[in-house]
């Protein structure tokens, strides 16, 4: 019999960020809601992470950047995703991400941006009622 | 299944596709698994097993390491245990594998435990034989490390090394039984540390007093990972046992043995969830059971009862037969 579905989720941290501790209370938060998390550690390039997440075959990956640099890094790893063919993956991103961005970023793939205060049991709601595939 | 052709034909996200729906538990495994089988036998499995923190994942990124760079293709599972309260799961090990994200001859899969106690996921069989198929020369499996009853890797592993660290030494008493018995190869690890020669000297003195076997002497190394110190080392011995293995036809003796184990836990696992859900449907169960749970009637009589009953025996066995 089918094993309940498990959603997988990867949490990255792309480019120089030297603190990840949001990324970690995420990745400890998002397993007590039930899901796996693979965390793969601090300055990350976007070719990297897509390969972890192509190996891992997640459903989610959550990028995290506080450093700036998320005009560059999360379309990057959006883009190089759909490069190696992979549709069916949701990215979403958090971190230090100015209001003003939000939109291109959106309009770039990564389709939701949690900022700091964000709850996780939001990020999970949000994380199970939008992943793809099957 | 055009998974599985593209899977043999070298494409790595087929190949993680395919171990999803191992994970997953799918009918389809049957299907998958007659596909790869002429393909299988040429990977050699290490399990890598013992309790946490004691280095295991850097010690397989070192390994993975040294086997890439003599031009062997490496396939890792890294297994952490799932939450007995949320069913989530943290799979850290990745973070101490980064130097071979970008490697093509490096295939690396978390696992979560998902509710197995033995040291691996039940689909770990299922994945490291897709890796076998998809090529890969030596695969390694990490296991959870949380407890001392381990013995999953048995199953899996040809070799199975057994990674402590000086700090272990007042513990020896008591893992002689389970983690140390299926110690092909011993390591303490973090050798620099105080105590390493001395826990050396005791596992040495323990293996001499109590042999498993006469034709493999279980040798102790001691490796410091995170230095690359003694990986080499490590490397030799596995290979080492490998041959004797190979050479005593002792290989092939315990894959049988893996084969059989694995045969009778397949039956035994899909009986037993599809009684269990042909139970939560039955309503006389269900009324033993509540009377078991409030405390009215004890479990082994409930069971006994359950269990004498042929008519209701009859019953289930005709609604497996119709589940087909």
């Amino acid at each position: 019999m089918a094993e309940e579905r498990r959603i997988r989720v990867l949490i990255a941290k792309p480019g120089l960020d030297g603190h990840d501790r949001g990324a970690r209370v995420l990745t400890l938060g998002l397993r007590d809601e039930g899901l796996e998390v693979i965390y793969t550690g601090l300055r990350q390039t976007p070719e990297k992470i897509v390969q972890a997440a192509i190996q891992e075959d997640v459903d989610v990956v959550g990028l995290s950047c506080l450093s700036g640099a998320h005009r560059y890094l999360f379309p990057e790893v959006v883009a190089q995703l759909k490069a190696r063919g992979v549709e069916d993956v949701l990215v979403i991103g958090g971190g230090i991400i100015p209001k003003e961005d939000i939109p291109f970023l959106n309009e770039k793939g990564t389709s939701a941006i949690f900022g700091p205060g964000t709850s996780v049991k939001e990020i999970a709601r949000y994380i199970k009622e939008n992943v793809k595939g099957g | 299944m055009e998974l599985i052709q593209k899977m043999l034909a070298g494409c790595d996200q087929s190949l993680a596709r395919l171990i999803t729906l191992v994970e997953r538990d799918t009918p389809e495994i049957p299907h998958i698994m007659s596909q790869i089988y002429p393909r299988l036998g040429k990977a050699y499995f290490v399990g890598v097993t013992g309790p946490p923190g004691g280095g295991k994942s850097t010690l397989v990124d070192r390994l993975t390491a040294l086997m890439r760079a003599k031009g062997f293709s490496v396939g890792v599972v890294a297994c952490d245990p799932t939450s007995p309260f949320s069913g989530g799961a943290v799979l850290g090990d990745r973070i101490r594998m980064q130097q071979h994200y970008l490697d093509k001859g490096v295939f690396i899969r978390s696992m979560a435990s998902r509710g197995s106690r033995g040291g691996l996921p039940r689909a770990a069989l299922g994945v490291i034989k897709l890796m076998d198929a998809f090529g890969k020369d030596f695969v390694l499996v990490e296991t959870v490390g949380v407890g001392q009853t381990e013995l999953d890797i048995m199953e899996a592993a040809d070799t199975t090394v057994v990674v402590l660290v000086p700090e272990a030494g007042d513990a020896i008493q008591t893992m002689k039984a389970g983690l140390l018995e299926i110690a092909d190869i011993l390591v303490v690890n973090k050798a620099d540390r105080q105590g390493a020669e001395s826990l050396v000297v005791e596992l040495d003195q323990m293996l001499r007093m109590n042999p498993r076997q006469t034709w493999w002497k279980v040798p102790v190394l001691t490796t410091q990972a995170v230095n690359n110190i003694g990986m080499e080392e490590l490397y030799q011995e596995i290979e080492r046992h490998r041959q004797v293995l190979e050479q005593t036809g002792r290989l092939s003796q315990r894959r049988q043995e893996q084969r059989k184990g694995e045969f009778i836990k397949t039956i035994e696992q899909s009986i037993r969830t599809r009684l269990l859900e042909l139970v939560t449907k039955d309503g006389r169960l269900m009324a033993s059971l509540e009377r078991v749970e409030r405390g009215e009637l004890d479990p082994y009589s409930a069971s006994m009862e359950i269990l004498n009953d042929k008519v209701l025996l009859q019953t289930w066995l005709c609604e497996l037969e119709e589940q087909d």
